[in-house]
């Protein structure tokens, strides 16, 4: 009788920040079977997300898949992280589900798993060949969380272990609302005093009492910490926070950021008005929504108008525009070139360095996270819609990966080791 | 993780450390990256961490940055190619012990201009991160096992199983040392860290624990629903190898897979008890050398049927493990049985070989077992060699543990 002889499964390293790659290996297996390499993790809210390739081993007994090829699955070919960035929810799910980790203090679990044979489903009916946990987290040892509440101005500060001081970061998310930390985390991860706003609750982008001077006073929280360098600020934004973040470093006489990433951000703007007007008003647009046989809604076209945007030759710090191709919520390309024609018009190309992803989304978050083409949206406090935010999941995960390395390097340049020479005659 | 620093000519600068990975297990390597530094500037790379009992440890490395302005360390407990390179300089005379294995070790890397050796709280650091080392990787189970008057703790690695086991027994410190079963277990091996000395049955009792104690323990394990009762090895350190010979040699409950034993002696009373063996050593503390006209027999190594890895340093200044060692293989070549041997000598290297990256302590505090007094051990060891000798055998112990254990031995058919 044989004895019983378990494959070793081994994921490197065990924990790991979102961002660090990892490697996941099989070994002690049958040479030249067939095997399932299996990821699965249990969100906050309760849902199941899996991702798994399909392997054959080699003749040494080994499966190693960053260096071996996935045959079939959720992703294939070689792709280190493919059970990362390919997860999606378990069948029976309910629909437009979006992962985001709310308490960015505690990692994200993942189990991987390897199965005998090419599984597609009935992984939960099956037991595994061997099993082992990994973690990956937002917030790396010492960075600091602290909760912010000044006048009205709320939201989390992240500070970066060490005796600083450090450059800062303003960081926005779009008109979903709420408040969503983890970028910020994984920045001050990086080394960057991170403050994540929170500027709107879900549903009220068309209702929420909103001025320029909230974002402005948000800007000089971090500009004036104790341990921020308060010349070396920049800001992050997505979507409406990149919008934001225009409009701050173009039209605000109060602040005057170091830099800005921008990724996927529109230029409307109706001066005079506020944001909850401006965004009513849009949203009236109703004809301008395109709604496709599944019932998503693409928004794209709402922004194509050429009235009543920011002037962007008014820039003067440098600019980092992140653009998916394939976006449907906001047509950021067309509103990329749009921005690059306007400011080498004024002179002030030099300022602009832009990147587009092809068949990249909306959402371009933190690599490795997964890709959503579809998710729920608020559009008010009532009223739920399913918002396609574009994008194919492998090229919207390479954008992912790229676009952050891009990102960090151009922070880097900007915040850290840009000289400043001062004469002193 | 930086500051700006105003040099010369006003040029600001800000200095980034990164080390990678930031939570790792305990014999996992980390890289130290130092950038935006000055090319030629002076740095020094330091390592600091308050042990579980309140006591200072530091480490520190002296560089000089390339033309990039940057600094690549491979791990600061290894010796790298620096200008000069302190490994574990320690402050006080103490044990780095963890026993509680379930929350890391946080140790704070600091990088500080110029080439500092001592005073770091007094200077201002440019930058400091902070780094975990895990004796558990996630997944992996602790449990308490009081079972047939057992004390000890069973680790198993995540996953349905069943696994490979190791009994894991530790030396004449006594208490439940727990980190090398965890981080056995964070290899994929279930490990049973088993107290002997300082266990329940022998304070109740006052008795001292008999070769049935520790065929209990491998029963147990044996007969776990999660182990495979044929792959079960047993791993010793110092008093611990001189048990594991001798179940090796004559237990006719235990069979073995494979042994690996550290720093230990193969002198002991055949029937007697771990008070014997204690007994013994004590009688002899005060030879330095082994003496042929002993009381005691000599373990008859030729017995031994299953493969056997010894470890020993060549400075150990506190078992002779290095001279029994020459006389097992020679025990095992006139038995026929040497191929079954894997002898691994260290020189330069001392007595307390643990898992990598832990200080080297050439000398520490030791509650003797029978007195109940402090004194002041000498391990022996250099500091360089010591590190290098936990960082080889601990890989060759466990390819060791993995080939036997998880290997599929060829039976013949003859």
């Amino acid at each position: 009788m044989a004895s019983l002889i378990t494959p070793l499964l081994s994921v490197a390293p065990t924990r790991a920040l979102v961002d660090e790659k990892f490697k996941v290996r099989v070994k002690n297996l049958p040479a030249g079977l067939p095997f399932t390499l299996h990821s699965l993790h249990l969100s906050e809210d309760n849902d199941y997300w899996e991702a798994f390739g399909h392997y054959i081993s080699n003749y040494n007994g080994t499966v190693c898949v960053s260096e071996h090829l996935s045959l079939g699955g959720t992703y294939t070919g070689k792709e280190p992280m493919g059970l990362l960035w390919s997860l999606r929810p378990v069948p029976g799910s309910r629909k437009g589900l979006r992962l985001r980790k709310k308490n960015v203090s505690s990692p994200l679990l993942y189990t991987i798993s390897v199965y005998s044979g090419h599984l597609t489903e009935g992984f939960r009916d099956q037991a595994p060949l061997a099993s082992v946990v990994t973690e990956r987290w937002y917030m790396a040892p010492g960075v600091q969380r602290i909760s912010i509440k000044e006048n009205i101005v709320r939201g989390t500060m992240f500070l970066p272990p060490g005796p600083g001081p450090f450059p800062g970061l303003l960081d926005m998310w779009g008109g979903g609302g709420g408040l969503v930390e983890y970028r910020a985390a994984i920045l001050a991860s990086h080394g960057y005093a991170a403050f994540a706003l929170e500027y709107i609750n879900p549903g009220e982008m068309a209702t929420a009492e909103l001025e320029i001077e909230y974002f402005e006073t948000a800007f000089n929280i971090v500009k004036d910490h104790p341990r921020v360098i308060p010349n070396k600020v920049g800001i992050f934004g997505l979507s409406f926070g990149a919008t934001v973040a225009f409009y701050l470093a173009s039209e605000s006489n109060v602040v005057k950021p170091r830099c800005c990433v921008c990724i996927n951000g529109h230029t409307i703007f109706s001066r005079g008005k506020s944001f909850a007007e401006q965004s009513g008003e849009m949203l009236r647009n109703a004809h301008l929504i395109r709604i496709d046989e599944d019932d998503n809604h693409m928004w794209r076209n709402l922004f194509l108008s050429r009235d009543n945007t920011l002037d962007m030759e008014k820039i003067n710090c440098p600019v980092l525009l992140v653009c998916g191709e394939d976006d449907q919520n906001v047509p950021s390309v067309e509103i990329a070139d749009d921005i690059e024609r306007t400011m080498h018009a004024a002179g002030k190309g030099h300022l602009l360095t832009r990147i587009n992803y092809p068949g990249a989304g909306h959402l371009i978050e933190v690599p490795y996270a997964p890709h959503f083409r579809v998710t729920a949206f608020m559009q008010s406090r009532t009223q739920k819609i399913m918002m396609l935010w574009g994008g194919q999941t492998k090229p919207h995960s390479d954008a992912q990966e790229d676009s952050w390395k891009k990102i960090l390097d151009y922070l880097e340049h900007h915040l850290f080791s840009s000289p400043s020479l001062e004469s002193k005659l | 993780m930086i500051c700006p620093i105003r040099m010369g000519m006003s040029y600001e600068c800000s200095v980034l450390l990164s080390v990678h990975p930031s939570r790792a297990l305990v014999d996992e390597k980390f890289k130290v990256l130092v950038q935006n530094a000055s090319p030629g500037a002076e740095l020094t790379v330091h390592s600091h961490l308050l042990s579980e009992d309140k006591h200072n440890w530091e480490a520190f490395g002296h560089y000089i940055c390339d033309s990039t302005g940057s600094v690549n360390c491979k791990s600061l407990t290894m010796y790298f190619s620096p200008v000069q390179f302190s490994l574990f300089y320690w402050r006080a005379r103490h044990m780095l012990r963890k026993s509680n294995v379930e929350t890391p070790l946080e140790v704070t890397v600091s990088v500080y201009q110029g080439h500092l050796t001592e005073g770091f709280p007094e200077h201002r650091a440019l930058a400091a991160v902070l780094v975990e080392r895990w004796y558990m990787a996630p997944g992996v189970q602790r449990i308490p096992v009081t079972e047939h008057n057992l004390t000890a703790t069973l680790f198993l690695p995540p996953g349905p199983g069943p696994f490979p086991a190791v009994l894991d027994l530790w030396g004449g410190g006594g208490n439940l040392v727990e980190y090398r079963s965890s981080l056995l277990a964070s290899h994929g091996f279930a490990a049973l860290a088993l107290d002997y000395l300082t266990n329940d049955l022998t304070i109740t009792t006052g008795k001292m624990m008999k070769n049935d104690y520790f065929e209990t323990a491998y029963k147990f394990l044996e007969q776990h629903p999660q182990i495979v009762g044929s792959r079960i090895a047993m791993w010793g350190l110092s008093l611990g190898t001189a048990m594991t010979l001798k179940m090796a040699a004559y237990s006719k409950v235990m069979k073995l897979r494979c042994a690996v034993c550290y720093s230990g002696s193969h002198i002991q009373p055949v029937n007697g008890s771990t008070e014997e063996i204690l007994n013994n050593f004590l009688k002899n503390q005060d030879k330095t050398r082994i003496n042929e006209k002993q009381e005691v027999i000599w373990h008859d190594m030729g017995r031994v049927q299953c493969p056997l890895l010894l470890v020993v340093g060549q400075d150990d200044q506190n078992w002779p493990a290095f001279v029994s060692a020459m006389d097992i293989k020679k025990m095992m070549e006139k038995a026929g049985n040497i191929h079954l041997l894997t002898l691994l000598v260290y020189p330069d290297t001392g007595h307390l070989i643990e898992p990598p990256y832990s200080p080297h302590t050439r000398a520490s505090t030791f509650r003797s077992f029978e007195s109940r007094e402090l004194y002041t051990s000498l391990w022996g060891g250099q500091t360089v060699g010591h590190a290098r000798a936990q960082e080889d055998s601990w890989r060759k112990s466990l390819m060791f543990l993995r080939e036997h254990l998880y290997g599929r031995r060829k039976k013949s058919n003859l």
